[in-house]
């Protein structure tokens, strides 16, 4: 049997049975979390067969080219299923504690597991066109999660996300059927070909410009991020952690198929931009986030901001850059989600997301320090945490093609990474509590919350301590991209 | 024929965006809507017009007949149509539901998500 | 809510089962001819719509079969189960089978049409229903 659509299958099933136990929520909780929990088991099988380089193909409903669905699995896309597996597990069972979990309502487990099947399926697909529809889907279950809180802040989050979200598919809906227009084909491997014919020279760059703006206001880009800060502090910590984790990774990973492999060297204008739209993104992201004093504000901004390291490495174009972009991309999924997590727990404990009104959490919990200095770090690329790998294999690889800009603007908002990460350690761990508020009981029900977070902390210090498996993994996975290597 | 075509679907896309950048929530619902049908317009188009017959292959044919349609376009913008219509329906169901609650319509009036406005260079302390 | 009239409120529940109707011989015409799953759930929207309109937001949501989540849900699932068995006999998922047994005509993809039957019906009569009582709410 084929296992390739099990990272969307699973999911999708999931979501469904869990939407049919709507008045069963002990039993909705149950289905969710054991499929959440098979979930990274199937994907890891497939990474079995992926890391010996095979990559295997199915066509839905066996039809011929060009009229099946293509998809395929490769080390890339199987390596980026297993993690978003991970974090989907991770997250739902820190909805199950009580840091800041998200108001108990029959749509809740249907939609995050219905999210990542859009994640799954768009890490899978083979073509063009179906990229588009995971992302549509998963545009409709985010939109469903934003509104779920239901209150009018709620509700104008989820509206400037609908607006500025639905502009970026239908652009990406416009590149697509440019695309297909000019090279009558959808299918990757069938448009890799047809796009090297000399007579689209002309047309296609700019056809791929569309493609990569579409994709780039997805990933949040400089300067079509606007639309990440301004709604995700409106969600609750789990859910937060899912949107901050994976959604802006899916656009990376669409940018990261589509102008390192599928159309790697077929225009070069773009991709020499995307270096600049690179920096723009971190150095903003950054200094975004050193202005805010809300929690959750501060952890958005620096989504925007590791963006644009994992651009950096596409930009780069070629196979180490690649590779260093699928590392970085592992990695900061976990440990952005795990930040987010640690956050719940935060305003558990201390009772504000705003900086200046919590602290005294070293004193009180050492354990929850520790765990928020292991992700902050890796965040930062202190070693020995996965962060620094990622920002060692971007550096060496600038450097080493003559970037030197590049490569010292990557270490240099390095540096204002933890002037944010030191904001939060001093304000919520080291100095006291603004109203003396006594954190020494026990709370009773976040043990789940700190297991979750020990999950991505687990996986972030193991990519971090054993870096040589997951290198050599990203290194084969990516060869032959930037270089015009055919998927 | 063939001029009709890139003439609707310019004017699709000059009514959605003039439409969208109004302030209006129903008015930016209604133009993501025009502007979508523009999109799909140009989605059909990108199939190559002027073959009218419909693609339904004869028993025992193993391919299309000469003078068919391309099946292809017309599948992805069913699909297409399908999810923006389903988009549609939240967004108006949203902006209702917002506009109610904001007793508002007008997008600068959604303040609730924005960082409260603070002294100096800090924001102020939000309420817990 | 507007002023109701007699006419309306006596047609609009006998068009109901009509429309239902229409929508079920929609539905399995669309296996040899212009129709299917998608066209036949639109008319079914279209019935609960009507009844919505005239005899309020709740009586055309206690008619659904189901609730409008689970409805469409299980219209999802029903389709997506359409697929499975090919994946256990180890074709391609989503290929379909056809078959005639006891002289009737019988194939997967009718299993396929009727989840997207359901899928449309539960998912758009949902907003549907949410818009009118957001409205309903708001007069």
């Amino acid at each position: 049997m084929n296992l390739i659509l099990a990272p969307l299958l699973l999911p999708l099933f999931t979501a469904l049975v869990c939407a049919l136990l709507a008045g069963r929520p002990a039993w909705q909780t149950r289905i969710s979390l054991a499929g959440a929990a098979a979930n990274p088991l199937f994907g890891l099988l497939l990474l079995e067969r992926a890391a010996s380089g095979e990559v295997q193909h199915l066509v839905l409903g066996g039809w011929p080219a060009p009229f099946g669905i293509a998809f395929a699995a490769d080390g890339l896309g199987v390596a980026l299923a297993v993690v978003a597996a991970l974090l989907g597990l991770a997250v739902l069972v820190h909805q199950a504690g009580a840091a800041e979990p998200a108001a108990p309502s029959p749509g809740l487990h249907p939609l995050v597991h219905l999210l990542l099947a859009g994640v799954g399926g768009a890490f899978m697909t083979a073509d063009l066109f179906n990229l588009y529809v995971w992302f549509e889907l998963m545009l409709m279950a985010a939109l469903g999660l934003l509104v779920a809180g239901g209150e009018r802040r709620h509700l104008e989050a989820a509206f400037k996300y609908f607006v500025l979200n639905v502009l970026g598919t239908l652009l990406l809906l416009a590149a697509v059927a440019l695309i297909h227009g000019a090279t009558g084909h959808l299918n990757f491997a069938a448009l890799a070909e047809a796009a090297r014919r000399p007579e689209l020279a002309g047309v296609l760059p700019g056809y791929l410009g569309l493609l990569a703006l579409a994709l780039l206001l997805k990933s949040a880009a400089f300067p079509l991020y606007a639309w990440l800060p301004a709604t995700y502090h409106s969600l609750p910590a789990p859910i937060l952690a899912l949107f901050g984790g994976l959604l802006t990774k899916v656009g990376v990973y669409a940018l990261l198929r589509l102008f390192g492999q599928v159309f790697a060297g077929v225009a070069e204008a773009p991709v020499q931009l995307l270096g600049w739209i690179a920096l723009a993104t971190m150095v903003s992201g950054v200094l975004g986030a050193a202005y805010h004093w809300d929690l959750r504000r501060i952890l958005a901004f620096h989504i925007v901001s590791q963006i644009g390291y994992l651009l950096l490495g596409i930009a780069l174009m070629s196979p180490a850059g690649a590779a260093a972009t699928l590392y970085f991309t592992a990695h900061n999924i976990l440990a952005k989600a795990g930040l987010f997590l640690i956050a719940g727990i935060v305003w558990r404990l201390a009772g504000h997301h705003d900086l200046r009104r919590v602290g005294g959490l070293y004193a009180a919990r050492p354990g929850l320090a520790l765990l928020f200095l292991l992700a902050a770090f890796s965040l930062v690329g202190v070693p020995p945490t996965s962060g620094f790998w990622g920002k060692f294999l971007l550096v060496r690889e600038s450097f080493g093609q003559g970037q030197f800009l590049w490569g010292g603007v990557a270490l240099a908002v390095g540096v204002l990474t933890l002037y944010s990460m030191a904001k939060i350690w001093l304000e919520a761990f080291w100095k006291p509590h603004p109203d003396g508020r006594e954190m020494a009981a026990p709370v009773p029900g976040l043990a789940p919350a700190y297991a979750a977070v020990m999950i991505l902390g687990a996986a972030t210090l193991g990519m971090g301590l054993w870096p040589e498996p997951f290198i050599a993994f990203a290194q084969s996975a990516t060869a032959g991209f930037g270089t015009g290597g055919r998927p | 024929m063939s001029l009709i075509v890139p003439l609707a679907i310019a004017l699709c896309v000059a009514a959605g965006v003039y439409l969208t950048l109004s302030r209006d929530l129903f008015r930016m619902v209604l133009g993501l809507a025009v502007l979508g049908s523009g999109v799909n317009l140009l989605l059909f188009a990108s199939g190559r017009l002027g073959p009218l017959a419909p693609p339904i292959m004869e028993a025992g044919a193993d391919a299309l007949a000469a003078g068919a349609a391309n099946p292809l376009p017309q599948a992805l913008v069913l699909t297409a149509i399908v999810i923006g219509f389903a988009l549609l329906c939240f967004g108006l169901v949203l902006a209702a539901r917002l506009a109610n609650m904001a007793r508002s319509e007008d997008a600068d009036a959604l303040r609730a998500t924005e960082p409260p406005g603070g002294e100096g260079h800090k924001p102020a302390v939000l309420e817990p | 809510m507007t002023p109701r009239s007699v006419l309306l409120d006596r047609i609009v529940p006998m068009l109901y089962w009509l429309l239902l109707a229409a929508a079920v011989w929609i539905l399995l015409r669309g296996h040899n001819a212009p129709g299917g799953g998608f066209i036949a759930g639109l008319v079914a929207v279209a019935a609960s719509a009507a009844l919505a309109i005239v005899l309020g937001e709740r009586v055309a949501r206690a008619r659904l079969p189901l609730a409008p989540l689970p409805l469409a849900a299980s219209g999802v699932l029903l389709a997506l189960v359409s697929g499975l068995p090919a994946l256990f006999s180890g074709h391609p998922y989503l290929m379909h089978f056809w078959g005639a047994p006891l002289e009737v005509k019988l194939s997967t993809v009718m299993l396929f049409d009727l989840g997207v039957f359901l899928a449309v019906w539960g998912a758009l009569a949902g907003f549907v229903l949410a818009l009118l009582a957001a409205w309903e709410e708001a007069a």
